[in-house]
């Protein structure tokens, strides 16, 4: 189809805190320097640049895009802000790959950032207006409301338990406390989840990602290019992503459908056929611990209703056949909604180069996939990864 | 370059009311006066009217020949107009709910105050997995399941408006 081969060949991030004194700028801005300092490029060496950035409503900030221009490196530069809610995150570094892959520039700087701390007194009331304004708002509906019901709906389906789920944060929680940009590290067990503060049943406090305030950034490069800036590309050799409608209540909420049809289109661009033997290590999107489970098999990395199972037998332990969240995840990382996504896509990125430090999963991975979900329980966005 | 704590030296900064209260942290606040006039659509438009006189409408498509609800003007399937208006009942199965201790804006909801207990209900007269949001009450939380006939709570006729809350909740009932 005349597309080029495209690389990530840097990675950048700020740590994920509760409340950062910066500004959304100085954020995006310290990620992207890192970003470029990791490949010891500059920004004269950058042809365009993508960012990434959920509601306005959060800084309370109309273009917010075009406010962060100047810290994403973006000064009078071909620049493109993209947003699908939580799906932002993958979605921004895709857009960078149509950039380069489509031969129009050979670097992309890609920039996820938010902040949802100034957002008061709680950013959860930005989301009332993505609701439907007609029958749905003026029943005062609240993001977990509907992911309670998610949840509710994937265990009466498979028959699980919240003990079955809760695994998903205890492992989580563990595998940030070796990642130096986490905000909720900890040791936590299956009973403290069990015993924390019920926010919306089936959902308990620590069966969900904080609010966060961060920045990710990544370097891609046309084939020719990265191959002179580092000797450990790693290929983005699949891509894929779809939404589902905002009807939302006439789906069954038990399978994620738009993100299986992502993840083929992702699957078939990479070659890959069976990508539960194909696919070493995974990053699917943890906002809330079922959502991990839930992902696994949209992801096809296992059948329908399986991923407790797989969780239960440590496969998806950092040391296990399939590590997945090897990061720690929203869950124990932090969930700065757009920079969450690409957190994954720089944690694929570090493990496949071997640079992932204490958090290095065994046996040289070679093919990894990052997965971002988000708006009405819609949006599925994929990349999949090798070196 | 690996990513270590030493590159990453922010650490956390608490924010609570308290610092917003005693100007501790910049804040601005207004109170613009944005009062939106959203037009309801042909679908939703009649639904709404509908719903004033005390019924539920739902629009069939007659190519996948689902009965859908809410009621669209067109079938995002199968991309074309849908046809006619079909009568269904003010009943319905819980597909799924939540007991939920927050509101919209992640408030806790202050002691003896009934928890909110929103479901996806599927409307009897609907295609299958159709279903709306909507509220549950006259039955204590603990005792909703999935699968649990509902009806709905109309409001006086005099009180309906033509809105979704023209059903104040809908109840178990058998």
């Amino acid at each position: 189809m005349g597309r080029r081969r495209v690389a990530i060949v840097g990675a950048g991030m700020t740590k994920f805190v509760r409340r950062a004194l910066e500004t959304p700028k100085e954020l995006a801005y310290e990620a992207s320097k890192m970003a470029l300092d990791s490949c010891e490029l500059s920004l004269a060496d950058i042809d365009c640049v993508t960012i990434g950035t959920a509601p306005d409503a959060f800084d309370g900030v109309h273009m917010n895009g075009e406010f962060l221009i100047d810290g994403s490196g973006a000064y009078r530069k071909p620049v493109m802000r993209n947003y699908v809610g939580g799906g932002t995150g993958v979605y921004a570094p895709i857009h960078g790959w149509f950039h380069v892959a489509s031969g129009m520039f050979d670097t992309c700087l890609v920039v996820a950032e938010e902040k949802m701390s100034s957002c008061q007194p709680h950013p959860a009331g930005a989301f009332l207006t993505i609701f439907d304004h007609t029958t749905e708002q003026p029943l005062y509906p609240t993001l977990i409301w509907i992911f309670a019901m998610e949840m509710h709906r994937y265990m009466h389906t498979y028959g699980l338990t919240k003990k079955d789920i809760a695994p998903v944060a205890v492992k989580n929680k563990k595998n940030a406390l070796d990642h130096p940009a986490a905000q909720i590290a900890e040791e936590i067990t299956v009973e403290d989840v069990l015993n924390s503060e019920v926010l919306a049943h089936p959902v308990h406090r620590l069966d969900i990602s904080p609010t966060s305030d961060g920045a990710v950034a990544v370097v891609l490069a046309a084939e020719h290019v990265a191959r002179r800036i580092t000797d450990k590309p790693v290929w983005i050799d699949g891509v894929g992503y779809a939404l589902d409608t905002a009807y939302w209540c006439t789906r069954d909420l038990c399978y994620p459908e738009y993100l299986e049809v992502a993840a083929r289109q992702a699957y078939e661009m990479a070659g890959i056929r069976e990508p539960h033997k194909e696919i070493h290590i995974a990053e699917p999107y943890d906002p809330f611990t079922y959502k991990e489970l839930h992902h696994m098999e949209g992801l096809m990395l296992c059948g329908k209703g399986e991923a407790p199972r797989l969780l239960a037998d440590g496969v998806t332990q950092r040391d296990g056949n399939l590590p997945v969240c090897p990061s720690g995840g929203l869950l124990g990382v932090g969930n700065p909604i757009a920079a969450a996504g690409l957190m994954k896509v720089a944690e694929i990125f570090l493990q496949l180069r071997g640079e992932a430090g204490k958090r290095q999963v065994p046996g040289r991975p070679t093919t990894g996939v990052a997965q971002a979900w988000g708006d009405l329980m819609q949006v599925g966005t994929v990349m999949v990864m090798r070196r | 370059m690996e990513i270590t704590t030493d590159v990453l030296k922010k650490t956390a900064t608490p924010l609570s009311s308290k610092h917003l209260s005693q100007g501790k942290v910049f804040t601005a606040s207004c109170k613009p006066n944005l009062v939106y006039a959203w037009d309801d659509g042909v679908a939703i438009g009649r639904y709404l009217k509908e719903l004033k006189r005390g019924r539920i409408m739902a629009k069939r498509c007659r190519q996948c020949n689902r009965i859908m609800l809410p009621p669209r003007m067109f079938c995002e399937r199968c991309w074309r107009i849908t046809d006619e208006w079909v009568p269904v009942k003010d009943t319905g199965k819980v597909n799924t709910f939540a007991i939920s201790h927050v509101d919209w804006a992640a408030g806790r909801i202050p002691k003896g105050q009934r928890y909110f207990t929103p479901a996806v209900i599927e409307i009897d007269g609907a295609s299958k997995g159709m279903g709306i949001l909507h509220l549950i009450d006259e039955v204590k939380p603990e005792k909703i399941f999935i699968g649990m006939p509902v009806k709905a709570v109309w409001r006086p006729e005099a009180e309906r408006v033509g809105a979704i809350t023209d059903i104040k909740y809908f109840r178990p009932i058998g």
